[in-house]
């Protein structure tokens, strides 16, 4: 069976394979501190397993101080220049689509057609993990097809990766502290205990005002935990349940369901999404940090607004 | 009360745009010493939850792929497409976008696009060269605003139809929660009333997109004085 163990594998390899071209680069004058944060995620995804939790805890910091005290450098690996690449796009036309269009079909493949398939009553993979695993397969599959189509040289893959990973930098690993930081908050009591402020003091009196209540504070919620997963058990078990559901008697599918895309309006707004907000904004190489959240600020209050009436009409018929 | 301070680290720390990662520590350490947890402690958690998220940053493998694509003129074949293309504009361009993501997302395949596979090698060079076949050469702050569109369409489109999805984890997530309750429902009743805003998401943010466009058939105000010009 393949286990995630095998993409973290993968994943650690690659991240070494940065670090290693990194220490090489004579031509970024921080390249030690690239060298250094590169191999710490390489050693997270070999070895964090073994490290303790202690030690997962030292590596982390590690990789905060560098980042935040300045040792990262931008690295410009040699690639081809515009004019070479437009001479490539002339040459190669469409076929420049195919590994592109190898890696979503062979993704769809894995989760669709591979999941299921068992080998002497063991799964092919992990079906808990069949997403991530099928991308990795999928990424190989599209790789292998771009260097023998396209014939580029053996160590684009490494070098063309450290390219666009130094491109997001320490954004790159944002999502990950998120997400441990939810874990800490949770261990914490924060939720809970913002929970407990929204029930004690907002006014859920009538129908309306408590379906904006929970609507509104599923978004407030999101934006400041980052997630509208943090925000649905606490809300939707101080507000949505007892009172939505238990006092006035709404559906309680309607209600789920729009309480929880309520919340996705707040991801839409909030810096704390860094995967969907702020690593594309490094990726897309924009001067603002905050720009992508910036364009989906109107589309997400409209939404809210449209959530809130929505479940107003629907959930009490 | 006090623990609330962490999320208060994070508010200011983001703000006043301190390094993000630092803060994140901070925020955690703040959080963690009012509750009454030594650094050590904080420090020994925070690293558990660390290596259980690395899925999260498994994702990156898809960037040797990418680069190498770059690399081979992928970004410029996808402009050369476009700028043959007759009528298209970068908010039609993310119009269709969007309807695809929002189709093969509520079909459960979400995965197959996203911000580093799609969005920076393929749909923004394709909405750059729209805009410049419409309008000439866009400027530094028009081309940032398209990539910044480009990113947001493929953000609304998917948030707003996952749900659609049965098997998708926030369905899951809300059936095991109902389910502690003591509401046990079929998350097909889920997905079923996630499709109003589905609807609702598209007919906005397309709007906003035909807007969009004609901002950026405007002539930028910046050229205007010389149009003055003897």
């Amino acid at each position: 069976m393949i286990k995630l163990g095998a993409v973290y594998l993968l994943a650690g390899l690659m991240f070494a394979g940065f670090a290693a071209f990194s220490g090489l680069d004579r031509a970024n004058p921080k390249r030690w501190g690239n060298t250094a944060f590169w191999t710490l995620v390489a050693v997270s995804f070999l070895a964090g397993d073994r490290l303790g939790d202690l030690g997962n805890g030292v590596l982390v910091l590690g990789l905060a101080l560098l980042a935040g005290l300045g040792f990262l450098g931008r690295s410009r690996p040699a690639t081809t220049s515009p004019d070479e690449r437009m001479a490539m796009a002339e040459r190669f036309g469409n076929r420049l689509f195919v590994p592109a269009l190898v890696l979503p079909l062979a993704v769809a493949l894995g989760v669709l057609a591979l999941k299921p398939v068992q080998l002497g009553g063991v799964p092919l993979m992990d079906p808990k993990q069949a997403t991530l695993i099928s991308l990795a397969l999928a990424v190989v599959a599209a790789l292998t097809t771009a260097l023998a189509l396209l014939r580029q040289p053996p160590a684009a893959p490494i070098q063309e990766g450290r390219r666009l990973a130094d491109t997001i930098g320490w954004a790159a690993l944002l999502p990950q502290y998120l997400a441990a930081l939810g874990a800490v908050f949770a261990l914490a009591g924060v939720g809970n205990q913002i929970g407990h402020l929204v029930t004690a003091y907002l006014p859920v009196d009538t129908r309306f005002a408590a379906v904006s209540v929970y609507c509104v504070g599923m978004a407030a919620f999101t934006m400041l935990m980052g997630n509208a997963f943090a925000a649905f058990p606490v809300l939707t078990g101080g507000v949505a349940i007892p009172i939505l559901v238990g006092h006035f008697g709404g559906n309680p599918a309607v209600i789920a369901s729009i309480g929880m895309l309520s919340g996705f309006c707040g991801t839409l707004m909030t810096p704390l999404a860094a995967n969907f907000n702020l690593v594309p904004s490094a990726l897309l190489e924009l001067p603002d940090r905050y720009a992508v959240i910036k364009a989906q600020v109107p589309t997400a209050l409209l939404m809210l607004i449209v959530n809130t009436v929505l479940m107003y009409v629907l959930a009490f018929r | 009360m006090l623990i609330l301070l962490g999320v208060a680290v994070i508010v200011v720390g983001f703000a006043i745009r301190l390094n993000p990662l630092l803060v994140v520590v901070a925020a955690a350490l703040t959080s963690g010493w009012f509750a009454g947890l030594s650094p050590l402690q904080v420090i020994a958690a925070f690293g558990k939850a660390f290596n259980e998220n690395r899925f999260v940053s498994a994702a990156y493998l898809v960037l040797p792929l990418v680069g190498v694509l770059e690399r081979a003129g992928l970004r410029e074949q996808a402009g050369r497409i476009i700028g043959r293309l007759r009528g298209v504009s970068a908010g039609r361009l993310l119009i269709s976008y969007m309807v695809f993501r929002q189709l093969t997302t509520a079909a459960g395949l979400q995965p197959i696009a996203g911000h580093a596979q799609t969005i920076r090698p393929i749909v923004a060079p394709m909405a750059e060269a729209a805009a410049e076949a419409r309008d000439g050469p866009p400027a530094p702050a028009t081309r940032y605003a398209i990539r910044a569109m480009a990113s947001a369409t493929d953000n609304v489109a998917v948030f707003f139809s996952e749900d659609i999805f049965v098997a998708m984890g926030s369905v899951l997530l809300m059936v095991g929660f109902l389910t502690s309750a003591r509401i046990v429902l079929d998350p097909i009743h889920l997905s079923v009333w996630a499709i109003p805003s589905a609807l609702a998401a598209f007919a906005i943010h397309a709007t906003r997109l035909v807007l969009f466009d004609r901002r950026l058939a405007r002539p930028a105000p910046a050229a205007a004085p010389e149009a003055v010009q003897p």
